[in-house]
C-alpha cells in the first residue's frame, strides 16, 4: 500500500518539482538492506520522483549494482561510477559485493521504473512503460494514469493508459464505471487482463460467487468470451506455426534423403551423421569467427551455410566413391555398410570433439521473437528456419528441373541403361547426386544447430524421422516429401496439444505403421518404368 | 608395433604424473585398491555425468597424493554405460565380478540407479549415488549423497509459494518421462494439496528423453498462467534443458512473470545456453559454485587446476556443481569409513559410513545419518545470473535430515527409516 501512495506522489513530484540529488541513506538501504527494506527504499526513490534514479534502478535490475564498503557503485565491465554522485570511480575497489535482486524485487523495480518513465519525452519509452504498468496496475496509481492521459497525445500510448485506468476502475464502487471499464477491457487480449476478469466470475468453494453484483458478472462474462475467442485465435495461430516449424525441420532433415534414397535408391543409414557433420561444421565456423572475426560474429551463420554444405557434400562424395558405388543394386549390403559407416562417423566425432555436446550460439538477430499477438510470440530462430527450409526446397527443385545435372540425375534414375547409351556419364552423375543429397543434409545440420543440441548422437534422433517422411511421402516424389513432412509436423503438434508429447510420438508412429501397411507406395505412388524396379 | 609401445609408454607416463609424480618403480611396488566409476560419458546424459567422472578422478588423485586409503593407492576403473539403462546393470556387474572393485561411485538418473540396484544387492557391492532423487528407496548397499525430496523439492516449492518467491498459486509440473520426475511430482502434488492448491491449478506435463521441441509446452505454460500467478517446477533431465530454456527465452516468458525452478539444472547444464533471457529463473540445490566460504574456495581452485592440467573440455571456464560436490563428499566418506573399519570389506565399511562427518564445500559440516544412508544437507535456492552462475536467495539455517520415505506418499509412515535387507523398489 505504501508503494501505491508513493507512486501517486511520484507522478505529482514528476510534474511539479525540479530534480534534486538522490538521498544517500535511501540508496544505501536499497543496496544493503533486506528485501523489505529494499522495497521501502524503492518507494522512497519513487516518491522523490527523481529521473536520476532511473540509471540506478536499471543497474539494479541488470545486476550491475555493487557495494564497496559503504559506497554504492554501478559497475559495467571494468568501468564503475558512483551511484550517488555519478562520478567515475577508478581504480575499481578490489573488495566488491553484488547487490542481490530476487524476482520480487525485480518486479517491483520494473514497476517503479515504469512509473518514472511515464514522463519521459520519447514515445517508445512511454509506451513500453505503460505496457509494463498494465501488467501490474495498482488502484492508487489511477490519478496518475489519468494525469498522464491528460497530457498524452500519442494514440497508442493513450490506448494502453486507458486500459490501465479501466483495469483499476473495475474495483471502483460505482456500478456504471465498473461496467464501462469491463467493456473497455473486452478489446484487450493479454493473459494478465484475462486473469483479472477471471476473478470477477470465480466461484468460492461454498458455491457462492466472489462477485456479488450480477450485472457486473454478466458483463464480465461477455468480455471474457470476447477475450477468450481472441486468445483462442492466438492459440490456433501458435499451433499452426509450431506445426509449420516442426514440419520445416522434418523437411530439411528429409530433403537430402529424398535424393539419396528417394531418387537413387540408396538406403543410406549414415544420413543422420551427414546432418551431424553439417552441425559440427557450423560449430567450427562459429569458433573460427569468434577467434578471428569477433566483430562479425553475428554473421557467422551466413558463412556456415556454404561450409556445412561443402563439408557434408565432400564426405558424401567420398562415401559414394569408396563404398556405396560398389554396392549398387544390393540394398541389404548397402544398409549394413552405411550403418557401419554411421557408427564410425559417430565415434570419429566423439574422438575429435569429445562425447559431450558442443555449444553453438544463436547470433543476436536470431534470439527473441516477433509478438504477433500479445499471447503469441514467434521465435526468430524458428521463423528463419522455416524460410531457410523453403529456400532449400526451391533451390533443390530448380536444381533438379532446370539444370543439366538435374536432367542427368532424373535420366539416370528413370532408365540407367538408356541414359548411359546416350552418353550420360552415369557413374559420375551418381557421385554428384549423392554429394548433392549429402550437402543438403549438411544444410539441415546447420539449421538444427540453432535450435537443438549439437553432439555426436545428433543424427540418430533424425534418421528415423527422415525415413518416415520419405517413405510416407512416396519414394522418389519430392512433392510427397514436402506434404508428408508438413503433415507429420501438424499431426504431431495437434496431438501433442491434446495428449502430451509422449503419447503424440507414439500415436504418430502407430499411424505410419498402419498407413504403410495399407498403402506401401506412400502418399504419391511413383509412376512409369522405375515403379516396378 | 612401434606406435603401440609408444602409446603405451605415453599412457604410463601420463598415469604416473597423474598419480602425483611418483616414479614408476615406487608405483609398481605400491598395493592398489580398485574403485569403480560408473557414469555415462556419451549419450543424452553425458552433459551432466562426464564431469562427475572427472571430479571422482580428481578426488582419487588428491587422496593418492596424500598416501592413499590405508596406505593403498586408489586405482579407478572407469566404464561408460552410454546413457543406456540396461548397460548400466551390465557394467555394474562387470565392475563387481571382473574388476572386484571395493566401492563404486556412479549413476545420475534414477532409472540407471534402479537398473543397477539388483546387481549391487545380489553381489553385495557398495554404491555411492551423488544426485538428488525422488526417495522411495533404501538399500543396504547404497549410500545417497544427493538430496531426498525434503532436502530439495519441498523447500523449493515452499519458497515459490512465499511472498519472497512470488506467491505462486498455480503450478506446472514439467518433467522428463521416467521414475524421478513422476515420483517427485506425485510427492509435490500431495504436498501442494496439503497446502490447499486444487487439482485444476496443477498441470503435469512429461516429455521423452532427448526431447528438443518445446514450442507447444511453452505456449501451454503461457496459457495456463492466464489463470493466476503461476510457477513451473522443472524436473527435465539431460540436454533437453538447453532447447527448453532457449524456447522460454525466445517466447519472452520472463522469470518475473512465470518463474521456473529446476531440480536438475546446475552450472554445468547452463553452459550451453545464452543465460541473459533466463535471469531470475531458479534452481534448488545443496551446493552452488557461487557460495562464498573457504572450503568452497579450496574446492573450486582444486577443480580449476585439475581441469587445466588435464585439458578437460571447458577448462577455460571451470565450473563446479552440486552433484560434483556430492561425489567429492561421497568419496571422502568412503575413505574415512574404510579407515575406521580398517578393512575394505563391504559389510564392515557399510557399518562404518553411518555417522561420518565431512566439512563440505557448501560451507557446512555434513553428516551421514547413522541409520538411513542419507546425508544431512543444507538447502539453497539460487537465481540464475547473467553469467550462468547462481545468486543464493534463500537458504536453510543448517543441514537438515533426509526423509527418503516422503510423508506425502500414502503408506510411507509405516516404513522404517533404515534398510531392512529387503529391496523395496
Amino acid at each position: 500500500m505504501r508503494r501505491l501512495i508513493a507512486l501517486v506522489l511520484v507522478l505529482a513530484a514528476l510534474f511539479a518539482l525540479p530534480a534534486h540529488a538522490l538521498d544517500a541513506r535511501v540508496v544505501e538501504k536499497l543496496a544493503t538492506g533486506d528485501s523489505d527494506e529494499k522495497s521501502e527504499a524503492l518507494s522512497a526513490l519513487v516518491t522523490e520522483g527523481d529521473a536520476r534514479a532511473i540509471p540506478l534502478l536499471e543497474a539494479l535490475a541488470e545486476g550491475e549494482l555493487q557495494t564497496a564498503g559503504t559506497r554504492v557503485l554501478i559497475v559495467r565491465g571494468d568501468q564503475a561510477v558512483d551511484a550517488l554522485t555519478g562520478e567515475k570511480v577508478a581504480p575499481l575497489p578490489a573488495e566488491r559485493d553484488d547487490v542481490v535482486a530476487n524476482n520480487r524485487l525485480r518486479r517491483e523495480v520494473a514497476g517503479a521504473l515504469a512509473a518514472l518513465r511515464l514522463a519521459l519525452p520519447e514515445r517508445a519509452a512511454r509506451l513500453a512503460a505503460a505496457k509494463t504498468l498494465l501488467e501490474s496496475a495498482d488502484p492508487a496509481a489511477l490519478p496518475l494514469v489519468k494525469q498522464a492521459l491528460a497530457k498524452e497525445s500519442d494514440a497508442d500510448v493513450r490506448a494502453v493508459l486507458e486500459s490501465i485506468a479501466a483495469s483499476i476502475e473495475i474495483a471502483s464502487a460505482d456500478q456504471a464505471t465498473r461496467i464501462a471499464a469491463i467493456r473497455r477491457l473486452s478489446d484487450a487480449a493479454t493473459p494478465g487482463i484475462r486473469q483479472l476478469l477471471g476473478t470477477l466470475v470465480e466461484k468460492r468453494p461454498d458455491g457462492t460467487f466472489a462477485e456479488p453484483d450480477a450485472d457486473v458478472r454478466l458483463e464480465a462474462e461477455r468480455s471474457l468470451r470476447a477475450i477468450d475467442a481472441r486468445l483462442a485465435w492466438g492459440e490456433r495461430v501458435g499451433q499452426l506455426f509450431s506445426g509449420i516449424s516442426l514440419g520445416s525441420i522434418l523437411l530439411l532433415a528429409a530433403l537430402g534423403l529424398a535424393i539419396t534414397y528417394g531418387l537413387m535408391g540408396v538406403i543410406n543409414m549414415a544420413h543422420g551423421e551427414l546432418i551431424m557433420i553439417g552441425a559440427y561444421a557450423t560449430y567450427l565456423v562459429q569458433n573460427a569467427f569468434r577467434a578471428w572475426l569477433p566483430a562479425y560474429f553475428d554473421w557467422y551463420l551466413l558463412f556456415a551455410v556454404p561450409v556445412a554444405f561443402a563439408v557434408s557434400a565432400a564426405v558424401g562424395a567420398a562415401l559414394e566413391r569408396l563404398v556405396i558405388r560398389h554396392l549398387y543394386g544390393r540394398p541389404l549390403e548397402t544398409l549394413l555398410a552405411t550403418w557401419g559407416i554411421s557408427l564410425m562417423l559417430i565415434q570419429a566425432m566423439r574422438t575429435l570433439f569429445g562425447a559431450q555436446n558442443v555449444q553453438v550460439e544463436n547470433p543476436a538477430w536470431m534470439s527473441g521473437g516477433i509478438a504477433v499477438l500479445p499471447s503469441v510470440v514467434l521465435p526468430y530462430s524458428r521463423v528463419v528456419i522455416v524460410l531457410f527450409a523453403a529456400a532449400v526446397l526451391v533451390a533443390m527443385a530448380l536444381a533438379l528441373t532446370r539444370t543439366r545435372l538435374g536432367l542427368y540425375v532424373r535420366g539416370v534414375t528413370q532408365n540407367r541403361t538408356m541414359a548411359s547409351c546416350v552418353g550420360v556419364p552415369t557413374a559420375r552423375v551418381d557421385t554428384w547426386a549423392f554429394a548433392l543429397g549429402s550437402g543438403i543434409a549438411g544444410l539441415a545440420g546447420c539449421a538444427l544447430s540453432q535450435i537443438g543440441n549439437v553432439g555426436p548422437d545428433l543424427g540418430q534422433a533424425y534418421i528415423i524421422d527422415s525415413f518416415m517422411v520419405v517413405v510416407l511421402g512416396g519414394v522418389g516424389q519430392l512433392a510427397g516429401t514436402v506434404i508428408a513432412a508438413l503433415g507429420l509436423g501438424f499431426a504431431n503438434k495437434l496431438l501433442e496439444a491434446w495428449s502430451g508429447a509422449v503419447l503424440a510420438k507414439i500415436a504418430v508412429l502407430a499411424f505410419i505403421i498402419v498407413f504403410i501397411q495399407k498403402r506401401p507406395q506412400g502418399l504419391f505412388a511413383a509412376r512409369g518404368r522405375s515403379a516396378e524396379a | 608395433m612401434k606406435r603401440r609401445t609408444f602409446v603405451k609408454s605415453l599412457a604410463a607416463s601420463a598415469a604416473t604424473t597423474a598419480l602425483g609424480g611418483f616414479s614408476p618403480l615406487v608405483l609398481a611396488q605400491q598395493k592398489t585398491v580398485k574403485v569403480g566409476v560408473l557414469h555415462s560419458l556419451s549419450g543424452t546424459m553425458a552433459i551432466s555425468e562426464t564431469v562427475l567422472k572427472d571430479v571422482a578422478l580428481m578426488t582419487f588423485e588428491e587422496i593418492n597424493a596424500k598416501g592413499g586409503v590405508m596406505g593403498m593407492k586408489i586405482e579407478p576403473v572407469v566404464v561408460d554405460p552410454a546413457s543406456n539403462w540396461p548397460l548400466f546393470a551390465e557394467k555394474a556387474r562387470q565392475l563387481l565380478t571382473q574388476d572386484k572393485v571395493a566401492a563404486t561411485f556412479g549413476c545420475w538418473t534414477s532409472v540407471s540407479r534402479k537398473s543397477v540396484l539388483p546387481v549391487f544387492e545380489e553381489l553385495n557391492g557398495l554404491l555411492f549415488y551423488p544426485v538428488q532423487y525422488e526417495g522411495e528407496e533404501l538399500s543396504k548397499n547404497v549410500f545417497y549423497t544427493g538430496a531426498a525430496p525434503n532436502q530439495q523439492a519441498i523447500p523449493a516449492v515452499e519458497y515459490l509459494m512465499s511472498k519472497e518467491g512470488g506467491g505462486a498459486k498455480r503450478f506446472v509440473l514439467l518433467g522428463t518421462d521416467y521414475v524421478y520426475p513422476r515420483t517427485t511430482n506425485k510427492i509435490l502434488r500431495a504436498f501442494l494439496k496439503s497446502k490447499g492448491v486444487a487439482d485444476k491449478d496443477i498441470d503435469e506435463v512429461y516429455t521423452p528423453f532427448g526431447h528438443t521441441d518445446y514450442q507447444t509446452i511453452v505456449a501451454n505454460i503461457k496459457k495456463f498462467s492466464a489463470g493466476g500467478k503461476t510457477a513451473v517446477v522443472s524436473t527435465i533431465n539431460g540436454d533437453s534443458n538447453v532447447p527448453f530454456y532457449k524456447e522460454l527465452g525466445n517466447q519472452g516468458l520472463k522469470a518475473t512473470d512465470v518463474p521456473v525452478v529446476a531440480f536438475s539444472v546446475g552450472e554445468e547444464e547452463l553452459r550451453g545456453v545464452d543465460t541473459k533471457p533466463l535471469v531470475g529463473h531458479l534452481a534448488a540445490w545443496n551446493y552452488f559454485m557461487s557460495l562464498k566460504n573457504p572450503a568452497n574456495d579450496d574446492f573450486r581452485k582444486k577443480w580449476a587446476d585439475y581441469a587445466k592440467a588435464k585439458k578437460l573440455p571447458g577448462a577455460d571456464r571451470p565450473l563446479t556443481n552440486d552433484p560434483m560436490e556430492a561425489t567429492y563428499i561421497g568419496i571422502y566418506m568412503w575413505k574415512q569409513a574404510v579407515e575406521k573399519a580398517k578393512t575394505f570389506d563391504v559389510d564392515k565399511v557399510i557399518a562404518a559410513v553411518g555417522g561420518q562427518t565431512f566439512a563440505a564445500p557448501s560451507g557446512f559440516t555434513v553428516k551421514m545419518d547413522e541409520k538411513n544412508h542419507h546425508l544431512h544437507k543444507p538447502v539453497f535456492i539460487g537465481e540464475v545470473k547473467a553469467d550462468g552462475q547462481f545468486n543464493v536467495v534463500w537458504r536453510t539455517k543448517g543441514p537438515i535430515k533426509a526423509q527418503p520415505w516422503s510423508p506425502f506418499i500414502a503408506g510411507n509412515d509405516k516404513k522404517k527409516d533404515e534398510p531392512d535387507g529387503k529391496t523395496k523398489v
